[in-house]
């Protein structure tokens, strides 16, 4: 890429989650819902001596994307690694389960998640974990009228209970920022030892969990530059897609074959990245 | 983490309501919202304890200068400099005198 090029370019990592939501819907058409003004802070947050956000850290947006009706929901990962609590996950829940409503009524209203975040945040515990399986039943409900999209653009990643809802998106696009994993790479690193995965060898973490090796081993769809109108038209073209017939998830049992092949083979030594890419099956 | 509470005598109430910012590390979110006719009032929630008096000389500062709208002012910092602090009030400013949509 050419420095012009580069310049060029408005980066869509760098923005701010309001500013993202509004990149992807149609110019004009942004409708903030349950905003900062509405008084929907975390009840929880103060009481542990934490400074609250008046979004509680996630944005829902209402719009349109190519004229078609659209929610954008953009966790802001920033604000305490982007952590689902009861709030912020109430409003990602409630706005996908108005989405399958708005369908059942004859509305195509199709949803966009812009995954920042570490999964739950550890000082509303259950309510937060509630709260994700919450959004994992709203998108396999919305995702059989009309698509779900995820977005991981970096730089926090998606990992706990939100790397599951991004593998239950009808399709998901990465950057080479981003990161997807169930677990983040410190907690691996403490449950397994530094031996077996070093948190501080962002190589070795991004060649595992990293946005290009997620799309080669085709855990997710689309890989793309860090350009937010490239985004937009990706997203836009993926939002206005018809429903696949299966989605990725619903394909579990191909990829319970293929680890119970490796295990019952070199499972010795710890995969690298192109092992893991011949497993799964090189995106061609 | 601390709260702390100011008042300022001011104008008319603000036109419009405004959010810059994000508590994130080093940094802070503004609140304004329309505040009663006469009296600014701002509730500081700050993760950064003991400066209480820093606050205070900043925010007196800014509110004495000139004349201003009233509002009710909501700030959550997440351990941004007065510097940060400075720089995210006058965008608030601004875009309180802005004509574009919230």
């Amino acid at each position: 890429m050419t420095r012009a090029v580069m310049l060029s370019r408005e980066s869509f990592v760098e923005l701010g989650a309001r500013e993202r939501a509004r990149a992807l819907l149609d110019p004009g058409t942004f409708r903030e819902l349950a905003g900062p003004f509405d008084g929907l802070t975390s009840p929880w947050l103060e009481r542990q001596g934490v400074v609250p956000q008046g979004d509680d850290g996630v944005i829902v947006a209402k719009g349109r994307i190519d004229g078609q009706p659209a929610v954008v929901l953009a966790i802001e990962g920033a604000f305490q690694g982007g952590s689902l609590g009861e709030v912020g996950g109430a409003k990602i829940a409630g706005a996908l389960e108005l989405a399958a409503d708005d369908n059942r009524r004859g509305v195509p209203t199709r949803a966009v998640i812009l995954f920042e975040t570490g999964g739950v945040r550890l000082q509303e515990a259950n309510l937060g974990l509630a709260a994700i399986a919450e959004i994992h039943a709203g998108i396999v409900d919305l995702r059989r009228y009309q698509p779900v999209i995820g977005v991981i653009a970096g730089q926090v990643g998606c990992f706990g209970g939100m790397s599951i809802a991004a593998g239950l998106c009808s399709a998901l696009v990465v950057t080479r920022e981003a990161r997807l994993g169930l677990n983040g790479p410190a907690v691996i690193e403490q449950e397994a030892g530094v031996g077996e995965y070093d948190s501080r060898d962002r190589p070795f973490i991004w060649g595992l969990t990293g946005g290009e090796q997620r799309h080669a081993t085709g855990l997710a769809d689309r890989y793309v530059d860090d350009d937010a109108a490239e985004i937009r038209d990706v997203v836009a073209q993926l939002a206005t897609a018809p429903v696949q017939d299966t989605a990725r998830s619903e394909r579990y049992a191909d990829y319970l074959q293929r680890i119970a092949t490796y295990t019952a083979g070199d499972a010795v030594h710890q995969p690298d990245p192109a092992t893991v890419r011949r497993l799964y099956g090189e995106r061609q | 983490m601390e709260q702390l509470r100011f008042e300022y005598a001011a104008g008319a109430p603000a036109a419009r309501r405004v959010l810059v910012g994000v508590v994130g590390s080093g940094d802070l979110e503004v609140i304004i919202e329309p505040g009663e006719a006469g009296k600014t009032s701002i509730d500081v929630t700050t993760s950064i304890n003991g400066y209480g008096r820093v606050w205070d000389a900043q925010l007196n500062r800014v509110f004495s200068a000139e004349p201003r709208a009233a509002m009710k002012i909501r700030i959550h910092d997440f351990g941004a400099t007065p510097g940060v602090v400075g720089m995210r009030l006058a965008e608030a400013f601004e875009a309180l005198d802005s004509k574009e949509p919230t």
